[in-house]
């Protein structure tokens, strides 16, 4: 049973500083590699000017949506102009697909999450602290709880208590205002914004949420100082390093911290080892399955929001899932839409309508029984999911299945020509089961539509 | 061991009064109780919330951990999403199927094991991921499962 390899692949080691192999789960471990020095010169700061810091640095969220961190924390209102408490929640919900590195920061570096969690209150002055973890994570949890308890014993909680509230399965939870929802003890349905949870989040309370990385990453931007780190990746707007989620057909597989700026090309060559075999590389899935796939011609585009926005890709929550010429891409664009229409929770129907027809156009594809037609219908369905609803898990549905249609027009074809799937039980893909029918959020039967 | 009530009455400290957030650790440890969250369950954890067993019973058969039917004494989730997929997830889950003889999201017959596919379960470095009993085995092999089932017998 191996291991997930995390590492620094190049530096500066800013979020895994100090780990050398040994998760720094003790609070005497972590002290030693210089932990918590950062808080405690930050609670001798005015509160102001540690959110300047954080706007200097230019941090930009990792859980996908890259909305700069310090600007979003000055949104929040100062105690003295609001009554309600002010809340931190931490989206510890990863679950976007390709993605295992906050699972790797509460497992090898939680303390680090812990004073990224104190310094972000001290700076909202904020003294209740929700972390949601989702709830397939056991070990993560524990290393994470334990962390915290620790801290707690040796007071460097002071007046803060953070509480880890457990999901119980539901990729939606990782939008925040579901996560909010499900928080609060309900079904975990998005929210029309506004409000956005800095005025009215968790409790009606101005709430400022953020993913463990960056949370995780605030310590690091005080130990360079932050306009180091605004120098550090890919600047101005891609500052810093990211976790680096690579997997699927590659030969070494793993998390790797890496500036902003690197390209796939060298991600996947020289640092996972490239493609396994004789195979040569079809495509990426990059950012995580919400987003168009990446073709090879653009490997050596660098890994920053504005040179992958350029060409039509996102980077998301850092995922780089490299698919080898033997998976059909239909398979593979089933197999995301799939996933969406498990998870769409329902409440806006182009969504819900929306993520289950695409799963039946790309099944008819895959078995032969479509037509040209059926490819533009595809395009048009995704056009009309995108951008009508109140959160973006259908466009996360219908990006990367228009991406693969569009860019891989021919192979569609081929299976309209052939009469069904041309590459047989060579696909590694191929009759891949999805447990759409289990639990699912979606109370439409699935003969509904057609 | 404390009773249901009062270890729901804890959970509620952890939030604000008047809140409902404690619905789901109550839905949860009543699970871990019970196996599955039966009527009798959802009522239970209703009762210590003050809440009705329907609005319980509402946010339970949202997520997909709450087993709204029985399941086996173990549960099996083999990852089936892409990454698992591009490596040997389906070849798992047919170990598994050939195995244990059912279906996922089928138990066995004599209640022991349920198995389940699952989308992403976050360990996509170390494909295929198989969650027994909620811990994660990583790096499974169709060859691997004689041995996480023997595992299970003991």
């Amino acid at each position: 049973m191996s291991e997930t390899v995390v590492r620094v692949a190049e530096g500066p080691a800013l979020v895994l500083a100090g780990y050398e192999g040994e998760p720094l789960r003790s609070l005497g471990s972590y002290r030693a590699v210089g932990g918590y020095v950062q808080l405690e010169q930050a609670r001798t700061r005015d509160p102001q000017a540690v959110i300047q810091d954080l706007i200097e640095s230019n941090l930009r969220g990792r859980g996908g949506a890259f909305f700069p961190t310090g600007r979003k924390a000055s949104f929040i209102p100062t105690p003295d102009k609001i009554a309600n408490p002010i809340y931190i929640t931490v989206n510890a919900d990863e679950s976007e697909p390709g993605t295992f590195k906050d699972r790797e920061i509460m497992l090898k570096v939680p303390h680090r999450l812990v004073e990224g969690c104190l310094i972000a209150a001290h700076a909202i002055q904020s003294k209740r602290i929700y972390i949601y973890i989702r709830g397939e994570y056991l070990e993560e949890f524990e290393s994470l709880q334990g962390a915290i308890d620790e801290a707690r014993g040796a007071g460097i909680l002071a007046e803060v208590e953070i509480v880890v509230h457990r999901g119980a399965g539901a990729y939606i939870c990782g939008e925040e205002t579901a996560l909010l929802e499900s928080l609060e003890g309900k079904r975990g349905q998005p929210r029309s914004k506004p409000p956005f949870p800095a005025v009215s989040g968790v409790y009606a309370s101005p709430t400022l949420i953020n993913n463990v990385e960056s949370i995780a990453t605030i310590p690091a931007i005080f130990a360079v100082g932050p306009e180091e780190f605004a120098k550090i990746g890919a600047p101005p707007d891609s500052t810093g390093t990211r976790l680096f989620c690579l997997s699927g057909n590659v030969e070494r597989p793993g998390v790797y911290e890496a500036p902003h700026g690197i390209t796939p090309r060298h991600l996947i060559y020289d640092i996972g080892g490239g493609v396994p075999g004789a195979h040569t590389l079809k495509a990426v899935m990059m950012g995580g399955s919400s987003f168009p796939v990446m073709t090879p011609d653009d490997l050596d585009t660098p890994l920053d929001a504005d040179s992958l926005g350029k060409k039509g890709y996102f980077i998301g929550s850092g995922v780089v899932t490299v698919i080898d010429e033997r998976t059909c891409i239909v398979q593979f664009a089933l197999r995301v839409a799939q996933f969406y229409m498990h998870e769409s929770c329902g409440k806006c129907t182009p969504c819900r309508v929306g993520t289950r027809w695409l799963v039946q156009l790309m099944r008819a594809v895959e078995d032969g029984t479509a037509t040209e037609a059926d490819l533009d219908l595809t395009l048009d369905v995704c056009d009309r999911i995108i951008g009508k609803c109140l959160c973006v898990l259908g466009d996360s549905a219908a990006m990367p299945v228009a991406s693969c249609v569009t860019k891989f027009r021919d192979e569609f074809r081929e299976h309209l020509a052939h009469g069904g799937c041309p590459f047989g039980a060579d696909s590694q893909l191929a009759g891949l089961f999805a447990p759409v029918d289990q639990h699912s959020h979606t109370p439409v039967a699935q003969e509904a539509l057609v | 061991m404390s009773s249901f009530y009062d270890e729901v009455q804890e959970l509620r400290l952890r939030y604000p009064e008047g809140t409902r957030s404690a619905v789901l650790p109550a839905l949860r440890l009543a699970q871990e109780r019970r196996g599955w969250l039966s009527r009798e369950a959802i009522e239970e954890v209703a009762d210590a919330l003050e809440l009705t067993p329907a609005y319980c019973y509402s946010v339970a058969s949202f997520y997909d951990m709450f087993h709204l039917e029985p399941v086996g004494r173990h549960t099996i989730d083999v990852c089936t999403n892409v990454c698992c997929g591009l490596v040997n997830a389906q070849a798992v889950l047919d170990a598994f199927e050939r195995e244990l003889g059912v279906r996922p999201g089928e138990t066995t017959d004599d209640g022991e094991i349920t198995l389940r596919a699952v989308e992403c379960l976050g360990g996509c470095s170390t494909p295929t991921i198989v969650a027994v009993d909620h811990v994660y085995r990583q790096s499974m092999t169709p060859e691997d499962v004689p041995a996480i089932l023997e595992g299970l017998g003991e």
